[in-house]
C-alpha cells in the first residue's frame, strides 16, 4: 500500500538567520478574506479616533521674555536654534533642545520689529523702534567682550520690517520705503518706493533671490526686482495685509496675512485673482509662514490662536491654541517641517507639534508601516460622514467658537441678499462675484 | 584822465539810466518803495563810474542773479519793446546778401518742422518700465512651471531633496576661529607652544613633520618591504621550529643530535686548522665537561629516575630503552676524546682500525661466552637498529657501532633515507596489521598483540645474525672494504629479508582472507536460502526437513504477513461499529422526532411566505382616495360615496420597478434604504470623484495587507511627504533642477524654451491652482 506523506520543503519556511522576516506563507484569495471593505472601514474608524486620541501638539513654552514676543527668526544652520525680539527691544538666542535661553541682548529701544539672520549663520540683524538696524553675530561675546553689535546704521524714519537675501550680502529694510542696502555700507544701494505710506513688511523670494515682495497700511501688496531696482506690480485689497510668505517650493507663489480674517494666496504672475482664499481666522491674521516642503503654511492670528492650513485648501486642517496663549504675533515653521513656534503677547514662545498626534523619536519599521497604512486609510475613508466628523472635531475656545457662529450667520445674511438682489433685478444688471474675486480692489501696473 | 572823458561817462550813464532800468539782483524786496531804490542804484552807479575813471574796466557786464525773463547775455533787453522776435524779421535782411544762403536753408529748414512732442510726464515712464519689468520677470518665472506641476503630482517627494554630503570638517578647522581667552586658556596655550606641542592638529610634533618629511616615499617604501620579509621569515622560522620541536620520533631526535655533534666537530677541526688556542681551549672545556661528568655521576643511572626506570624496565620497552641511553651518553662522556680523533682516524687507516676491531669482536666473544646478558637478550627481541648501534655492549662494537658512522660519513643522506624507508616499512605493516585484524578478527586468534615492530626487529635480530656470522667468517680473511661491501649491502638485504619473510605470510593472510570471504559468503548466502526454504516450506507445509531456523523463518514470515493484513482489520473492525452506526442513526431519528415534537405547531415556511407577502404588501404603493363622502350628495351613517365618485377621486400610483426577490421564493430582499447603515454612508459625491463608480471603486480596493503582497502594501501605503528627522530643507534651487539659476546681471530674461511648456501642462496648473 501507498501511504502519503505530508512533506514540506523546509527552504518554503525555515528561515536561514535569525535575523530574517518569518516567512508567513499567505492566501490572497479574495474569497478567503471576505469583507474588505467593512473591516478596512473599522480600521479607518479605529485609527481616526486614536489620531484624536494621540493628538497633543503642545511640547513646550519658552519663556524669559519680559514683554511681548514681536518677531522670530530662525537659524539657518541649526534646527535647534531660535531667535526672537521682543517689544521691548530684548532679543534671546533659545535652545530647542534644552528648551533655554542661552543668549540675551538689549538690542533696541522700544520694539524690536524686525529680526533676520544671515544666510550663513553667522550672524543676524536687528531693526528696531530706535531708528537703528544693527548687525550682530550668532556666537556669544567672547571672554571679557562687551556685548556690542558688529555695525550700527542709524536711519532716518523708523524701520519696521527687515529681511535678508538668500545668498548674496544683501539685506532690505522697510518702512517708509523698501530700502536695499549691502552689508558693508551704511546707506542703501537703492530705495524703492511706489506711494507715500508705511510699508510693515518686506520679504525676498527665497528661489528667484533677487525677487521682493512687500506690504504697506494702504491695503497693497508691490512686489518689486532687485535688479532693476523697480516695482513690478501692485494689488490693493480690501483690507490691510500684515505679512506676507514666499513659498519655498514654488517660485511664484506667495500667501498674504490679511486684516479681514483671511488669507490669500496669490500666483505673483496674475494677481487679479488669489489662487485660493483661506478661511477659518476669526480675527486679523498677523503672521504666516510656510512649511519648508511647500505644501502647508501656518497663520498666527490676534484670536488667540495658530492654524494650520494646506496650500490648496481653503479650511485650515488644524487649530492650535491653549487658555493662557493670547494675541499671536509671530509664528515660524521649523526647517524640518515638523514643529511649528509662536510668538505671542503674553512674552512666551511656544513650540508645537505640525502634526499634533505624530509619535515623536525614531520609529521601527513595522511602526512606520503601521502609521503609513493608517493614514491611508484615513485618506481613503475621509468621506464617510462618521470619520469625517471625528477627524474634524476640534475643541475651540468658547470665544472663537461664538465668533464663528455669528460669523457664519453674517456670511450667510450676506449670501441671501445678494442671491435676493439677483432675484430681484433685471436679468444681467447684477452679477454674483466669486469669494475670490471679492477681496481684490485693484491690481495696479 | 581828462575831465571831458568823466563827462562823457556820466552823460552815457545818464542815457543809460533812459533808456534802460536794468533789473539788478538788490536783496531788497520789491515791496519797498521805488524811488530809494532809484536813489540807491543812481549812487551805486556813480560810484561805479568814478572806479571806472581809470579807464581800465569801463564797461561792466551788469550782474544777473535774479530770475528773469528780461535777461540777456549781451546786455541787451527787450524791455519797453514789448514784441516777440520773429523769425521772419530775422531773416528778412538776409535775404540781400547771397552769401547767406546756407544759414537761410537751415532756417527754413527750422521753420517747416513740426514741434516735438512733449516727454511723457514721469509717472507714466515709470509705469511703462514697470510693465516691462513685470512681464519679464514673469516670463523668467514661467520656468518653474513644469517643476511646480510635477512636484504636485508627484506620488511621493522626498525632503530634502538635494542630498547633501555630510562634510566632516577636521578639528583644526573648527578650532581655527577660537582663541584662548580666560587666563587659564592662556596658561595652557602658553606651555603647549613653549614645548611646541601641536596644538590644532593632535597628532604630530613639528619634530615628528620633520622626520616625516625627511624620509621621502620610496624610501619608506622599501623599509616597509624589508621589514615585511624579515618578519615574513621570522614567522616561517618560528613555524618551522615549532613544527620540529613537535615532532616525537626518538629517531628523528636522535639523528639531529648526531648531526649536531657532527657539526661541532667539524667546526672544532676547522678551528684547529685556523686558530688552534681557541681550539684547545674548546678542547678544555670538553675535557672539562668530561670531568665533571665523570665526577658527578650523573648518567651512570643512579639517580632517582634512573632507579625507578630500571624498575619499569622489566616491563616497559620504552624505560629501557631509555636507560640505555643513558648508560649509552655516560659512556660517551667518560671516555676520552681519542675516539673521536679515531673516528677522524678511520677514514685513512683502516688497518688500524682493523686492529682496534679486533679486540671488540673479542670481547664481545667473551661476552657471549660470559653468559646471555639479560638487555641484551631482551634486546635482541626488542631493539631496533639504532638502539643496538647505540648500545656499546650488547652488541659488536666494530659492526654496529663503527660501520654505519663510516657509512654516514660517505653519504650523510643515507642514514635519512634508510630511516624514512623504515617508517614507510611500519607504516605499510601497521596498515596491512589493522587490514587482516578488520578482516579476520575470528580466524587469525593468534594476535598481533606485539606489534608490527616486533616482528620487524625480530627479522632484523635474524639477519643481523647471519650478518655476523658472515662478518665473523670474513673477519680474518678479507680485508675490511670486502666488510664494508658486504655490510653495504647489508641494509638492502636487511630490507629485502623481512619482505621475504613476511610474504608468505601476508600469503596466509589473503589466503585467510578469502576463507574468510567465502565463509562470509556462505553465511550471507545462507539466509536467502533459508527464506526461500522457508517460503517453500510454507507454500508446502507437509514437507518439513525440520530445522529450528527455518521455524524461526517462518515465525518471520508470518509476522510479515501479518504487517500486511493489518490493513484488513477494517473489514473485520466494521463488524463492531456498525451496530454503533445504527446507534447513531437511531439516535438522529430520535432527535428529528423530538424536534418535529417540539415545533410541531409551527409552519415556518408558510410563515416565511406569509411574511414575504406581507412585506412586498407594504412595499407597494398605495392608492390615495381622496373621496370626501357627504359632498354633492347626501351623507350619514350606512350610505357610501358612489363608485363613480370614488373613481373619480382615486388616484393611482403608478408601479414601480419590479422587486428584486421576485423570482427568489426563498428571499425576503429589503429594497428600503436602511438608516443606521446610511449613517456611514457617503451621501454626496466627494470632490475629485465624477462619477460615483469612479469613487466606488476605489473605496472597494483594499490597501491593507491582508488582501495584499507585502510589496503593493507598501506601494500602496507609500506617504506623499517624507521627510527625514533632524534634516534641515532649503528652498528649491533653480541648480538642482537642471536650471540656470537668474543672477543680478541676468537682466536680459529670457525663457529658455518657451514652448516648451506644453498645452496640457498648463492646462494642469490652471487646474491646479484653481483647487
Amino acid at each position: 500500500m501507498k501511504v502519503k506523506m505530508l512533506s514540506r520543503n523546509p527552504d518554503n519556511y525555515v528561515r536561514e538567520t535569525k535575523l530574517d522576516l518569518q516567512r508567513v506563507p499567505r492566501n490572497y484569495d479574495p474569497t478567503l478574506h471576505p469583507f474588505e471593505v467593512p473591516r478596512e472601514y473599522v480600521r479607518a474608524l479605529n485609527a481616526t479616533k486614536l489620531e484624536r486620541v494621540f493628538a497633543k501638539p503642545f511640547l513646550a513654552s519658552l519663556d524669559g521674555h519680559r514683554d511681548g514676543v514681536n518677531c522670530l527668526a530662525k537659524h539657518p544652520k541649526s534646527l535647534a536654534t531660535v531667535l526672537s525680539g521682543a517689544c521691548d527691544g530684548e532679543v534671546r538666542i533659545w535652545n530647542l533642545t534644552k528648551r533655554k535661553c542661552i543668549r540675551t541682548i538689549q538690542a533696541h529701544e522700544g520694539f524690536v520689529r524686525g529680526i533676520c539672520t544671515r544666510f550663513c549663520g553667522t550672524s543676524f540683524f536687528t531693526v528696531g523702534d530706535d531708528k537703528t538696524v544693527k548687525q550682530w553675530k550668532m556666537d556669544g561675546p567672547g571672554y571679557g567682550e562687551e556685548e556690542e553689535p558688529l555695525h550700527t546704521i542709524l536711519g532716518k524714519t523708523v524701520y519696521t520690517g527687515i529681511d535678508h537675501h538668500w545668498k548674496e550680502a544683501v539685506f532690505a529694510t522697510c518702512g517708509q520705503q523698501v530700502d536695499i542696502w549691502d552689508e558693508q555700507r551704511t546707506s542703501p544701494i537703492c530705495s524703492m518706493t511706489w506711494g507715500f505710506d508705511s510699508i510693515s513688511s518686506v520679504k525676498f523670494n527665497p528661489i528667484e533671490t533677487f525677487l521682493l515682495g512687500s506690504c504697506a497700511s494702504d491695503r497693497n501688496i508691490v512686489l518689486y526686482d532687485m535688479r532693476q531696482a523697480t516695482p513690478l506690480k501692485k494689488v490693493i485689497l480690501d483690507m490691510r495685509t500684515n505679512t506676507i510668505c514666499w513659498n519655498p517650493m514654488e517660485a511664484f507663489i506667495f500667501t498674504a496675512a490679511n486684516e479681514d480674517y483671511n488669507l490669500y494666496t496669490f500666483d505673483m504672475r496674475a494677481l487679479d485673482t488669489p489662487v485660493m482664499v483661506h478661511m477659518d481666522h476669526v480675527s486679523a491674521v498677523l503672521d504666516v509662514d510656510y512649511s519648508p516642503t511647500g505644501k502647508e503654511f501656518v497663520s498666527a492670528s490676534f484670536d488667540k490662536s495658530i492654524r494650520i492650513f494646506p496650500v490648496d485648501k481653503s479650511r485650515s486642517r488644524e487649530v492650535y491654541h491653549t487658555k493662557r496663549m493670547q494675541h499671536v504675533i509671530c509664528v515660524k515653521w521649523t526647517s524640518d517641517s515638523k514643529y511649528i513656534m509662536c510668538g505671542s503677547d503674553e512674552m512666551n514662545i511656544r513650540l508645537w507639534k505640525a502634526n499634533a498626534s505624530e509619535k515623536l523619536g525614531v520609529l521601527t519599521s513595522r511602526e512606520k508601516a503601521a502609521k503609513d497604512y493608517n493614514q491611508k486609510l484615513k485618506e481613503k475613508f475621509q468621506h464617510h460622514p462618521h470619520i469625517k466628523r471625528i477627524a474634524r472635531h476640534r475643541h475651540l475656545p468658547k470665544s472663537i467658537y461664538s465668533q464663528i457662529q455669528e460669523q457664519r450667520i453674517m456670511k450667510e445674511a450676506r449670501r441671501r441678499k445678494e442671491v435676493n438682489r439677483l432675484k430681484h433685478s433685471k436679468p444681467g444688471s447684477v452679477s454674483i462675484v466669486s469669494e475670490k474675486k471679492k477681496h481684490i480692489v485693484a491690481v495696479v501696473k | 584822465m581828462s575831465a571831458a572823458g568823466v563827462a562823457e561817462s556820466l552823460l552815457a550813464l545818464s542815457q543809460q539810466e533812459e533808456l534802460e532800468d536794468l533789473p539788478k539782483d538788490y536783496p531788497l524786496s520789491p515791496s519797498e518803495d521805488e524811488e530809494d531804490i532809484d536813489g540807491e542804484r543812481k549812487h551805486q552807479k556813480l560810484l561805479e563810474a568814478i572806479s571806472s575813471l581809470d579807464g581800465n574796466n569801463r564797461w561792466k557786464l551788469a550782474e544777473r542773479s535774479e530770475a528773469s525773463l528780461k535777461v540777456s547775455e549781451f546786455n541787451v533787453t527787450s524791455e519797453g519793446s514789448g514784441e516777440k522776435l520773429v523769425l521772419s524779421d530775422l531773416l528778412g535782411p538776409v535775404k540781400t546778401s547771397s552769401s547767406l544762403a546756407a544759414v537761410k536753408k537751415q532756417l527754413n529748414r527750422v521753420k517747416s518742422k513740426k514741434t516735438v512732442e512733449l516727454p511723457l510726464n514721469k509717472e507714466e515712464v515709470e509705469r511703462i518700465h514697470r510693465e516691462v519689468a513685470f512681464n519679464k520677470t514673469s516670463q523668467a518665472l514661467s520656468k518653474w512651471d513644469p517643476i511646480v506641476v510635477k512636484n504636485r503630482q508627484a506620488e511621493q517627494l522626498v525632503f530634502p531633496l538635494k542630498k547633501e554630503q555630510s562634510a566632516f570638517a577636521p578639528i583644526e578647522h573648527v578650532l581655527s576661529s577660537w582663541k584662548a581667552r580666560t587666563p587659564l586658556e592662556q596658561e595652557v596655550f602658553n606651555l603647549l607652544h613653549k614645548n611646541k606641542q601641536p596644538v590644532t592638529d593632535p597628532l604630530l610634533t613639528p619634530v615628528e613633520k620633520a622626520s616625516l618629511k625627511a624620509m621621502n616615499l620610496e624610501e619608506a617604501k622599501m623599509r616597509r618591504a624589508e621589514l615585511q620579509r624579515a618578519r615574513a621569515l621570522q614567522s616561517y622560522y618560528e613555524a618551522r621550529a615549532r613544527r620540529e620541536k613537535k615532532i616525537k620520533s626518538k629517531k628523528y631526535r636522535k639523528v639531529l643530535k648526531k648531526g649536531k655533534a657532527k657539526k661541532a666537530l667539524k667546526e672544532f677541526e676547522k678551528l684547529q686548522k685556523e686558530n688552534p688556542t681557541a681550539a684547545l681551549e674548546e678542547l678544555e672545556k670538553i675535557e672539562k665537561a668530561r670531568m665533571m661528568e665523570r665526577m658527578s655521576l650523573k648518567h651512570q643511572n643512579s639517580g632517582k629516575w634512573a632507579k625507578s626506570k630500571a624498575i619499569m624496565a622489566k616491563y616497559d620497552l620504552e624505560a629501557r630503552q631509555a636507560m640505555q641511553e643513558q648508560l649509552a651518553r655516560n659512556k660517551e662522556l667518560t671516555q676520552k676524546l681519542q675516539a673521536a680523533s679515531e673516528s677522524e682516524e678511520e677514514e685513512g687507516d683502516v688497518e688500524e682500525e682493523g686492529e682496534l676491531l679486533v679486540p671488540d669482536a673479542v670481547n664481545e666473544i667473551q661476552m657471549d661466552a660470559d653468559g646471555p646478558n639479560p638487555w641484551m637478550l631482551r634486546n635482541h627481541s626488542s631493539g631496533t637498529k639504532e638502539a643496538r648501534i647505540q648500545d656499546p655492549e650488547q652488541l659488536p662494537e666494530p659492526v654496529a657501532h663503527e660501520t654505519p658512522e663510516s657509512e654516514e660519513e660517505e653519504r650523510p643522506g643515507a642514514e635519512e633515507e634508510i630511516l624514512l624507508n623504515e617508517f614507510e616499512e611500519r607504516r605499510s605493516l601497521r596498515k596491512k596489521a589493522e587490514l587482516n585484524q578488520d578482516t579476520k578478527p575470528v580466524s587469525r586468534q593468534e594476535p598481533k598483540d606485539s606489534s608490527s615492530q616486533e616482528v620487524l626487529s625480530e627479522l632484523r635480530a635474524l639477519s643481523q645474525k647471519l650478518n655476523k656470522e658472515n662478518q665473523s667468517g670474513k673477519q680474518k680473511v678479507s680485508s675490511a672494504r670486502t666488510v664494508w661491501v658486504v655490510q653495504r649491502k647489508d641494509p638492502t638485504e636487511e630490507e629485502e629479508e623481512p619482505l621475504l619473510l613476511q610474504r608468505p605470510e601476508r600469503a596466509q593472510t589473503v589466503e585467510d582472507l578469502e576463507e574468510l570471504g567465502k565463509e562470509g559468503c556462505f553465511q550471507n548466502k545462507e539466509v536467502p536460502r533459508s527464506v526461500l526454504e522457508g517460503q517453500q516450506l510454507e507454500r508446502n507445509p507437509n514437507n518439513h526437513p525440520g530445522a529450528p531456523k527455518e521455524k524461526k523463518k517462518k515465525e518471520q514470515m508470518i509476522d510479515l504477513q501479518n504487517l500486511l493484513t493489518m490493513k484488513s482489520p477494517s473489514v473485520k473492525s466494521l463488524a463492531v461499529p456498525m451496530t454503533i452506526e445504527e446507534l447513531e442513526d437511531e439516535e438522529e431519528r430520535d432527535q428529528k422526532q423530538m424536534i418535529k415534537e417540539a415545533f410541531a405547531g409551527d409552519d415556518v415556511i408558510r410563515d416565511f411566505l406569509k411574511e414575504k407577502r406581507e412585506a412586498v404588501e407594504a412595499s407597494k404603493p398605495k392608492d390615495v382616495d381622496l373621496t370626501l363622502p357627504g359632498w354633492g350628495e347626501w351623507g350619514g351613517v350606512g350610505l357610501k360615496p358612489s363608485a363613480k365618485k370614488r373613481r373619480r377621486f382615486l388616484i393611482k400610483t403608478p408601479e414601480g420597478p419590479p422587486r428584486k426577490d421576485k423570482n427568489l421564493p426563498n428571499v425576503i430582499i429589503n429594497e428600503k434604504r436602511n438608516v443606521h447603515a446610511a449613517a456611514h454612508q457617503v451621501r454626496v459625491l466627494p470632490y475629485p470623484f465624477t462619477h460615483h463608480q469612479q469613487f466606488e471603486r476605489t473605496i472597494q480596493t483594499p490597501i491593507g495587507s491582508t488582501w495584499n503582497t507585502q510589496r503593493a502594501f507598501q506601494k500602496l501605503t507609500m506617504p506623499k511627504v517624507v521627510t527625514k528627522p533632524g534634516h534641515i530643507i532649503k528652498p528649491i534651487k533653480a541648480e538642482d533642477v537642471g536650471y540656470r539659476s537668474s543672477s543680478r546681471s541676468d537682466l536680459s530674461v529670457v525663457q529658455r524654451n518657451p514652448k516648451q511648456l506644453t498645452v496640457r501642462h498648463k492646462k494642469q496648473l490652471k487646474k491646479n491652482s484653481i483647487d
